[in-house]
């Protein structure tokens, strides 16, 4: 078989890839990234905070969540809510499955808050809402804000996995085109070319955040 | 609800043939990761720069380029010049590279995290460069980098359930076909708990590594820590490694 790289087809399939890129790939990025660093948040004070008990089922919950597969948690909740939109669902399933990992994270960060920050606290007779929103969260922040970055990242090439519930983003836009045209290698190849303009750039700028925030501490 | 059983007990057989493939993966996956991760580890870490770039280069390509990408590439590109393998060589192929790629960046950093007076006691006994790596050094990156590891081959057996897209009948498809047979909250619950399980099998399995490779280096951990569920590694930098 002649195969040799098509320019006409790679300028024909651009479009189609960056179109899935910016309105399906990207958004889902960025909805299910604010999505999980505010759940992972809020799981990470509860599981610290809440009675032992509940702490506990929290806990297995997270474990359970992340320990499992993203496309058969996708899956599941595609069937599940057949009425929602599979955008929807895979918006909610990314962000649920990655507030999993951005807890553990936060959990980390709040733990490196001095115990003596604790006790200044108490010293102050502050609320317990005060606690968090003014002394623990602010400073657990900064040592978390890189690793919070690669799991967006990390996220971000997981995106993909939606093609399972058939939502047309950017590899499964070129599969669709390769599958048309009967040639997936202009559309596939500039895929990944586009995941790793986007993401290195991103990781090489979350390594310098991480040098200054470890070197500054 | 007893139906549901019935028509998982018919389908026993299949779901134990997803579960077979979706453990080659596993570890087919694992081992040309293990192996990718040393060679470039150990690469990325040399003085010589034309190594180490090397070595940089191959990292971030399959690092960046996302997981599925590389699969469909392998899947679909390579046929159309003529080279058609397998689909669980292309499963392993992918899985295998691509978590390798994340592993070699664990074993340089674990490597890098050895004290320098241990390479400089290799010099003073005399060992040559590689005796030094073998005997002294990796042992004790070795204990480092398991926990990281770990989460890793979770990973690895996570990204697994892609492959019924290269026509692969794994857990995941089986679990689909329970599906049409009984209702989604059935099915995709045995199927998440399989996973789970495994997962679970697998962390608990490192743990156990890991216990056993701080005792060889005389740091005894005892065994009811290796139970415990959660790794170690979270990915923050800061005075937080002391903690944990």
């Amino acid at each position: 078989m002649n195969v040799v790289w098509e320019w006409d087809k790679a300028f024909e399939v651009l479009p189609v890839l960056l179109s899935g890129f910016f309105q399906v790939t990207l958004l889902v990025t960025v909805l299910s990234t604010v999505i999980a660093a505010v759940l992972g948040l809020v799981i990470a004070i509860v599981r610290r905070s809440a009675p032992r008990p509940i702490g506990r089922v929290v806990g297995f919950v997270v474990d359970f969540i992340r320990m499992t597969p993203i496309v058969v948690q996708l899956l599941f909740a595609y069937y599940a809510f057949l009425n929602v939109s599979p955008i929807v669902i895979g918006i909610a399933v990314f962000g649920i499955h990655y507030s999993t990992y951005m807890a553990e994270v936060y959990r980390a960060g709040i733990d490196s808050v001095p115990e003596s920050q604790w006790e200044a606290t108490t010293a102050l007779s502050m609320s317990r809402y005060r606690i968090w929103t003014a002394v623990v969260v602010p400073q657990a922040l900064r040592a978390t804000a890189p690793a919070l970055g690669n799991y967006a990242i990390s996220m971000f090439k997981d995106t993909p996995f939606l093609l399972t519930i058939g939502v047309v983003e950017m590899v499964q836009a070129g599969l669709i085109f390769g599958g048309n045209n009967f040639k997936y290698l202009e559309a596939i190849t500039i895929a990944g070319v586009i995941f790793l303009l986007a993401s290195y750039p991103t990781s090489l700028l979350i390594g310098r955040l991480e040098k200054r925030l470890a070197f500054s501490n | 609800m007893a139906d549901n059983f019935d028509a998982l007990l018919n389908a026993l057989p299949l779901i134990l043939e997803g579960l077979i493939i979706t453990l080659q993966l596993t570890v087919g996956g694992a081992i040309l990761a293990m192996a990718t991760a040393v060679v470039l580890g150990v690469l990325a870490q040399q003085d010589n720069i034309l190594l180490r770039g090397f070595a940089r280069v191959i990292i971030e390509f399959f690092r960046g380029t996302s997981l599925v990408v590389q699969l469909f590439w392998l899947f679909f590109v390579l046929p159309q010049f003529g080279l058609s393998f397998p689909a669980m060589a292309v499963g392993i192929a992918a899985l295998g590279l691509n978590y390798g790629a994340y592993g070699a960046e664990i074993v340089r950093g674990s490597i890098n995290s050895v004290p320098a007076g241990q390479w400089e006691a290799t010099t003073a006994l005399s060992l040559s460069k590689l005796q030094g790596m073998r005997r002294v050094i990796f042992p004790q990156a070795w204990a480092l980098m398991i926990p990281s590891l770990s989460n890793l081959l979770v990973h690895l057996l996570k990204g697994t359930a892609i492959v019924s897209f290269i026509t692969m009948a794994d857990l995941t498809f089986r679990i689909d076909q329970l599906r049409v047979d009984t209702n989604t909250f059935f099915a995709y619950g045995v199927g998440l708990v399989l996973y789970f399980l495994i997962a679970y099998v697998l962390t608990l399995a490192m743990n156990a590594l890991e216990a056993r490779a701080k005792h060889k280096l005389g740091r005894g951990v005892s065994l009811p820590e290796a139970l415990n569920l959660r790794s170690a590694d979270t990915g923050v930098t800061s005075s937080t490694k002391e903690h944990v």
